[in-house]
This record gives C-alpha cells, structure tokens and sequence, in this order.
C-alpha cells in the first residue's frame, strides 16, 4: 500500500523543462515493490525520458494489467490518467482509448506473466494492428505478486528459487513483436538506465506500435544462481547490438524518413518530428531489416547472450489511427453536428426501406 | 389432380405460408421478394427465416404471415407449405393445416403415400421447365424459386407487376439480370395459368387483396437496426468478434458509416471499427474507449457475453460507460446459433463475480432496436456503467414492419458527468467516486484533461471517494452502496413500462417484453375474444421501476410470458422486487423457433381454467 506521502517541499534550484516542469512532477507515489526491484529502475528511466523529452505529464495516459509491473504506473506520472485493467488485457484497453484519443501518448506497462502467458493474445494482435504506443514489459521471468511460480517467459533449464528446474520452452516476446509486425522493438536491462532511457525516448517519439522488453530481476524470487535473468547473469550475458547515440528534439522536417552515414549510423527522422541517430555496434547487423534483425537476435539467444538495444526500426511507420483513416481530431472531442447524420437522411433511409 | 374436392381453406390477406428449401439454393432473395410484393399490395407480413448454422446443402425454412389485420407474430401452424426440400418432407407435410395446400415439385413423380388426403396439392414441374428453358446449370437453380413466384403469384392473385418492379428496383443498371429473372417470373406464371389455374388446375384459396394496411411502416432487420441507432447515437468506436446472430450488427455499421460518417470535405473517417481477436478484446476496446470518452460499443451473443464477464465486472465497478448490444440466440454453451431465445436475461444482467448489476433494455422490433441503440449509449455515459440493449435473432436478423426511425434533431447527447477543464481550474472538488448529488452517479474527468488536477488512477480494487487504493471496509460499503443508489437511479431514466389495460377490468395481469410483443398483440385479442381479459405490462429495462411492483401488486395473478426454459424474468422480478413466486405464473416457449400467438393463447387459456377451480392461495404482499 502507498501510504507514504512524499513531501511537497523542493529545492529552489531544481530546474524546469522547456514545458515548465520539474523532475518530480513525472514522479508518482512511492513504490511498494521490494527493495532493489527491478521495476523501480524502469520507473526512474520513464519519468527521465518524459521529463528530459518536454512531455507534459497530463498528455500521457498510463495503462496496465495485473502483477508487481502493473502496479508500478501508480509510481510515476502522478500527474497522467492511469488504468489498472485486468489481468493480461492492458493491450485492447489501450487500444480502444487510443482510438478514442489519438492525441495523448499511450503508455502501456506489462510484466512477462500478463503479457506472455495470460494475455499473450492480446500483445500479439495489438502488435499486428500498429497501436501508437509504448509497450513496455517489465521481464522478470516469474510471478512475483503470487510468489514465485515460473513464468512463460523463464528460460528451459533455468533454476527457480525452490531448486525446481523450468522444462518449457521460454516465449520470445521480442521475436514475436518482430514477427508480428511491430514497428520498433528493442530489448533494455533495467540495471543499464544508460541504454534503457534513450530506448523509451526513442519509442516516445515513434509513430506506430513500439515495444521494449526490459530484463528486470526480481530480487525476491528469481535473483538466485541458475536463474537465467538474474543481475548476475544480464550483466554477464548483455550484447548490446545497437546504441542510440542521440534524440535532438527540435522538431525539424527532415526530408527522408531514414538515412545511413557510413553504413554505420541512422538518422531517422521520429513521427514527433524529433530525430534520432542510431548506431550499430555489429557491423553485420542492419536494425530496419525486420528477417535480418530476427536471424541475428535469435541466433544470439541461442548461444545463451541477452541481446539489448534498438533491435528493429521501420523508419515509415505508421500506425492503427493511419490504417482506418480516421479523422486527426480525438473522436472522443467529436459531438452531434458532427456524429449524428440527422433527421432528413433519416427520412431518406425509411423511404429506402418500404 | 389429387384433392380439389376437399374443404379448403379460404381467406383473403390473412394466411401462413412457409417455403422449404435447401440453404445455399438462391431460395431466400425470391422468398423475401415474395413476402415485399405482399407488402406492396398494403398487405402487412412478416416473415421469419429458419435456417441451420451452415452455408449450403441444409433445410431452410422461411415463413410468412401475411394479416391484413396486421398480427406480426408468429401464428402457429402452415395453411401452405412450398416444399422444395425432399429431406423434410414428411415433415413438411405433417405441418400443413387439414384443408392447407401443398405447392411441390412434381418433375419425379412420387407415391400416393407421401401425400396427404386432407390437403390440396398443387405440383409443378419446376425442375423439368428449368432443364428445357436453361443450359446454364447455375441458372437452372436459381430460376427455379424464381418460376415458383411466378405460379404462387397467379395462383394467390399478387400482381406479377409489383414483383417486376422489385426486380427493376434490385438489378437497377444491370439489365441483363433484369431481363432474365422478368422472363424466369413469366414463364412460370403462364404455366399456373395454363395448367394450375381452374378450371384445369385446382387453384387456390388463400389470395392477396390489395389493401391500405401498412401505411408509413418500414420493413427492415432489427441488427440493421440497432447499428444505424448507434450511428445516429454518436457512437465513434465499434469493437466486436463475429458471432452468429449479431454479425450483422457491426457489418451494418461498417456500410452506414461509409455512407453517413465520413468528413465531407477531406474523407476522413468520423468513427473507428475493429474486429478484435476475441470478445475480451472486443469489450476491453470499448472500456478503454469508453473510459477515454469516446461512445463505444460491440455487439455480441450469449457466448460473448459469457467471454466479457471479467471486463463488463470491471467496467461496473471502475463505473465506465459501455454499450454491448446482446442479439441473443439459444443456448448454453453454442446452443442453438441461428434459433432464438430470450435466455441471456440472468448472464447478462448479473453478469461477473461479486455484487454487480447492469442495465438491460429490452426492444420488441428493429424501431426500438434503433431507439434503445441511441439510449443506450446516452444511458452509459449518464450513469458510467455498463448497459446491453438485448435484441434477439428473432428481431435481429428477420425483417419486421415497424413504425419508421425517428429523429429529434434537437437531440443533444447526454454526456454524462464529466468535469472539464474549467471546472477544475475553479476549483471545483473532484472526488471521482464520491457522490455529489445525491444520485449515485459520480464525476469523471477524461485523461488529458488539465495540466495539475483532476487526474486519477482507475482500477477494480477498492479505493475512497478520491480514487485512492483502499482496502478499508467503510470506504468499500461506501463505494457499493452508492452503486446500488445509481441503479435505483437507473429505475426512473430507463424506458418505462408499457401499459395496456384489458377492455374489462380484471384481476389477471400479464408481463412480457421483447420479441415476445407481436405475438402477444395477437394473443391478448383472442383472449379477449375468448372472455379472458387481462392487463398487459410490456417492460422495457431493468431495472425495474416502481410500477412494475405496482403492477403486479394490483393483480391476483400476473403470467410472466418469456422465451426461455428457466422463467429467467421472473426469477428476475421475483428477487428484485421480493415478489411471492405464487404470484408469477411462467408462460414459457423456448424449442428455438420464435413464440406463437396461438401457445400463449393456449398456455394462458390453460391456466385461468386451472384457477378458477384451484382455492386461492395465501401470498405474502411485500
């Protein structure tokens, strides 16, 4: 329970962004995860990118399902509208709201039990349909809120805590979001808020359905030797494949969606009219070719490394909103001179219909 | 020719026929033009499609009730039968009235035994005609229920032209079809003539006399329906799963939105449609957008609705407006997928775990499909719950004569309590559960709303009156009390009931609601022919208001007229309203085909004899 209150006081000197907005009005209420909860990092790394990007806190809507990862929205963004759905069907919510309001930024947040096992569905059909979003889960590979139990996500072979071995084959949400067409997929450590904090910044300014899988070792039930996504063995296993070298926010037109330098760095002009420059740390590895990016990622795993980094980019994004050729304004802003078609084509639909 | 010396029915504008046939054949476009020529000669119908969940090869069967009068239930028994399915019929036959007729294809010749002697037969060698007149073998099935129009046209006395005229209407700008069907008509009604017609044929003694009985009715799909309601209702979002019978909800939606929701000047589409994965994705859609402040809904079926329990729990207790238009259809589990029943009553009303409620409404044809689609979305944004519109196969996928849609152009939606901007910046306290106003209903404020206040976090656990996670028993007491105050609310904003008191004054009442209202017209005027007058209360919704107690208190004994097997309604008023289930006597139709006119007649009929000399029993008056 959130039963702490913060103190409202701060120090004079702290600094505001271009919106007007101290640091810690990202923050939320204190967390109730355990001490040294992976989670609690990835809090701190989305509250450094929405305040670091200028986002205005009330423009981001924060959604999630059920477990330790979904409680967390209550943790930052005190200021944003937030939705603790049910369990495993965060995606369809944050589908229909994004219908209803294309103008506010979707924030989903995922654990691999809600999103992996219970909802695998619906993380597979909205990556499919290219909702404008951030989809973030929260891996830790185990159920957490239930104390200890496997989770689709535990590696074949890895260890739980009670010495029990894991015999099913893990799911690879990113190789599905891959599959599925989702538009921007990258793999974050949340113990690397270095690499982690561009990740969500550059999935911020994306235009269609990014996704970030994010290893964060669960201190309580699965931090042990023989876990496969322990402090430990992330640290000893992380390949970074790509480095996002810098956001420039200033919104300027660039004319292709997306160029190389020297084979080696992308600039890719983001759906927020920021840019991006991407770099690639293998020089076999190209991030905007969705088979190429899959055979590299895969073939990685296999040899037991944790691929990280932005592992795919479609420069020419688009999204759910683009595919059903909605109007721009929030359908929810639409009233009845707009919606209702009145009494005279109605006049004309009963004379159809005699 | 067998039979033309029988008693035969004779009657003018006021029969049933019913047309059997092998789905898939081309048999339902001419049977429907059959039944809108009848229309167009001022004469009401209303038809009724019984078919199989299957694409070819499996009995159809359409019935027609054609009544001057205007009774636009089913009756109840076949005074013709157009078999032209030979796997039913011996059924088929067994189903025609003594003194019916029996209107077959007669290329095989067949035994005296399959025939009835109390029947007139009238055969015809469709097949035969149609192998001579056409190569093409496509052709020479689908004008075959085209010829059969042709002959039943001359031998019912409906005007050849009327039914040219729908053709011209139907293949407007494709004039070969036009040509060819015009032909296949005429042909087989020169064959009636030369050959069925007296004096050489036996004839036939049901006709269609033009009439002026339809007047500025339409004839149209309740799921077409309840979609253009929702249209017209400003609904923005649509999410839904095909199941049989409420496809044809959202695929109704999709053709009026094209034509109806489209920015004039730049194309854009004023509204979003998905075809989720599933119903949970389809509800969880129209809960996030509903929460988002877009009028979203989906349509779906008893097992739909059985998949969106979690969420529809969700939606009562975070308090998000949501619309599910339920077109049920037998069950349990797949049930019956293409018969009808009113059996999602107690699903759908109580649907999910815990203490939950929803509002029901109830249309009895596609007028009030259309009406209740608009109010029920302005109902879910008013009390922020959710609200089913429960239509049924029999008004969702038939076409029914009723009063044309009607429009207020002045109608302003009613968004509920939402705080703005403004509001908010005044100063004004938002506690999103707390109740203000006395009436249950809180405020929302929409996400986006303002920079600093009026955010909150919305979840299915517990919280106080400011949105706060609470596992406290007062702050939970608080929160479901004020949700049964809301309901209470509900009562009096929802359709009330629809009161017809007998000619007579009387101590016997009936309940019914629905699909069930045709053949209850009917029923309630051969009743009164018969000397049993009884008080009708047709309800509308659920929660029930103060009048239905009222209603029954004021009544010895009250008959609840339902579709289903476990007298669902009754159970409903029998808990709600803490009514003696002495008092309710079920009236109960529920074999999957649409009730008739002449079962309740019986069934009550049955019953007031089985009173009168039963002792009164004592009942507890609550």
């Amino acid at each position: 329970m959130t039963y702490i209150a913060k103190p409202r006081l701060h120090h004079p000197s702290l600094t505001r962004n271009k919106v007007g907005y101290l640091r810690r009005d990202y923050e939320g209420k204190v967390s109730t995860l355990c001490a040294g909860c992976g989670h609690d990092s990835i809090s701190a790394a989305i509250i450094q990118a929405a305040w670091e990007m200028d986002i205005e806190p009330h423009r981001v809507a924060k959604l999630s399902g059920i477990g330790c990862s979904s409680k967390t929205p209550d943790y930052f963004l005190g200021a944003s509208h937030g939705f603790n759905t049910v369990h495993g069907r965060m995606p369809s919510v944050l589908t229909g709201a994004a219908l209803a309001n294309r103008e506010l930024l979707y924030l989903g947040v995922s654990g691999d039990g809600d999103s992996a096992s219970i909802g695998l569905g619906q993380f597979a059909h909205a990556m499919r349909r290219g909702v404008r979003m951030v989809y973030i889960v929260e891996n830790n590979g185990v159920y957490g809120l239930t104390k200890g139990q496997f989770s689709a996500t535990a590696d074949r072979g890895s260890k739980s805590k009670k010495g029990v071995l894991n015999s099913d084959n893990p799911v690879d949400l990113v190789g599905m979001a891959l599959q599925l067409g989702a538009t921007y997929v990258a793999r974050g450590f949340s113990g690397d808020k270095t690499q982690l904090v561009p990740l969500i910044k550059g999935a911020i300014g994306h235009g269609g359905a990014a996704f970030i899988d994010v290893i964060s070792p669960c201190v309580a039930f699965n931090n042990h030797p023989g876990s496969t996504r322990s402090y430990d063995y992330v640290r000893e296993h992380n390949e970074a494949v790509s480095r996002i070298d810098f956001i420039d926010l200033a919104k300027e037109a660039v004319a292709e969606p997306g160029t190389w330098k020297d084979g080696e760095v992308l600039e890719l002009a983001q759906a927020d009219g920021s840019r991006m420059r991407l770099r690639k740390l293998h020089a076999d590895y190209d991030p905007t070719d969705r088979v190429g990016a899959l055979t590299h990622v895969q073939a990685l795993q296999a040899q037991g490394e944790v691929p990280t980094g932005l592992l795919f980019v479609d420069p020419q994004a688009r999204d759910l909103h683009a595919a059903l050729g909605t109007v721009p304004t929030a359908l929810n802003l639409l009233d009845e001179k707009t919606l209702c078609p009145g009494s005279e084509a109605l006049a004309r639909i009963n004379a159809s219909l005699r | 020719m067998k039979g033309t010396t029988l008693n035969r029915i004779e009657a003018v504008n006021d029969f049933v026929v019913k047309f059997a046939n092998v789905n898939g054949s081309g048999s339902a476009s001419a049977n429907e033009l059959f039944a809108k020529a009848v229309l167009r000669m001022g004469v009401p119908v209303s038809p009724r499609n019984i078919f199989p969940s299957n694409i070819q090869g499996l009995p159809t069967w359409y019935e027609v009730r054609v009544s001057e009068r205007g009774w636009l239930g089913r009756r109840g028994g076949i005074d013709m039968m157009v078999a032209m399915n030979p796997q039913t019929w011996d059924q088929d036959v067994k189903e025609i009235e003594p003194g019916g007729y029996l209107f077959y294809d007669s290329t095989k010749p067949l035994p005296d035994s399959a025939f009835r002697k109390d029947i007139t037969v009238i055969g015809m060698p469709v097949t035969a005609i149609c192998n001579a007149t056409y190569e093409d073998p496509r052709q020479r099935t689908l004008f075959k229920n085209i010829m059969v129009l042709g002959a039943l046209a001359v031998l019912m006395d409906v005007d050849t032209a009327v039914i040219e005229r729908l053709f011209s209407e139907q293949y407007k700008g494709k004039e070969r079809l036009l040509e060819s069907n015009v032909r296949a008509l005429q042909s087989g009604a020169s064959f009636a003539r030369e050959h069925l017609a007296p004096p050489v044929g036996p004839g036939m003694g049901l006709k269609v006399r033009r009439a002026d009985a339809v007047g500025d009715r339409i004839f149209v799909e309740g799921n077409a329906a309840a979609a253009l309601g929702c249209v017209y209702g400003g609904a923005t979002v649509c999410a839904w799963y095909p199941i049989t019978p409420s496809s044809s909800v959202a695929e109704a939606f999709i053709s009026y939105c094209k034509k109806l929701r489209h920015d004039p000047e730049t194309g854009a589409a004023n509204y979003a449609i998905v075809q989720a994965e599933d119903e949970i994705a389809s509800i969880g859609m129209v809960v996030g957008a509903g929460w988002n402040g877009a009028r979203a809904f989906t349509a779906t079926s008893g097992p739909g609705v059985s998949l969106m329990t979690e969420f529809i729990g969700l939606a009562y207790f975070a308090e998000i407006p949501v619309t599910i238009i339920n077109v049920q259809r037998g069950g349990p589990s797949t049930g019956m997928p293409t018969r009808t029943q009113q059996a999602d009553l107690l699903s759908s009303a109580y649907a999910s775990h815990g203490d939950t409620k929803h509002v029901l409404l109830l249309p009895e044809d596609p007028r009030e499909c259309f009406e209740f689609a608009a109010t029920a979305l302005d109902l879910a944004d008013r009390l922020q719950t959710p609200v089913f519109v429960m239509s049924d196969l029999d008004i969702g996928m038939n076409q029914r004569l009723c009063r044309p849609f009607h429009w207020d152009d002045a109608r302003v939606y009613d968004r509920g309590k939402v705080m703005t901007a403004e509001e908010l910046e005044a100063g004004r306290d938002f506690g999103r559960y707390k109740d203000v106003d006395g009436d249950g209903i809180p405020w929302r404020t929409l996400p986006g709303t303002h920079p600093t206040k009026g955010s909150y976090f919305t979840r299915g656990t517990t919280r106080n009156a400011y949105a706060a996670y609470s596992e406290a028993g007062p702050d939970y007491l608080y929160n479901v009390q004020r949700l049964l105050k809301k309901f209470a609310t509900a009562a009096d904003i929802v359709p009330q009931p629809e009161l017809r008191p007998a000619a007579k004054k009387t101590r016997l009442g009936v309940i019914y609601f629905g699909s069930t209202a045709p053949a209850m017209d009917e029923a309630l005027t051969s009743l009164a022919d018969a000397g049993i007058h009884l008080d009708a209360m047709r309800l509308k919704a659920f929660p029930f208001p103060d009048s239905v107690h009222e209603f029954i208190a004021g009544h010895d004994h009250v008959f609840v007229v339902e579709q289903n097997r476990d007298a669902q309604m009754r159970a409903m008023l029998i808990n709600e309203l803490e009514i003696d289930p002495a008092w309710l006597i079920k009236v109960l139709h529920y074999d999957g085909t649409p009730i008739t006119a002449r079962f309740i007649t019986e069934a009550i009929t049955k019953h007031v004899h089985a009173l009168a000399v039963a002792p009164r029993r004592e009942r507890i008056v609550s």
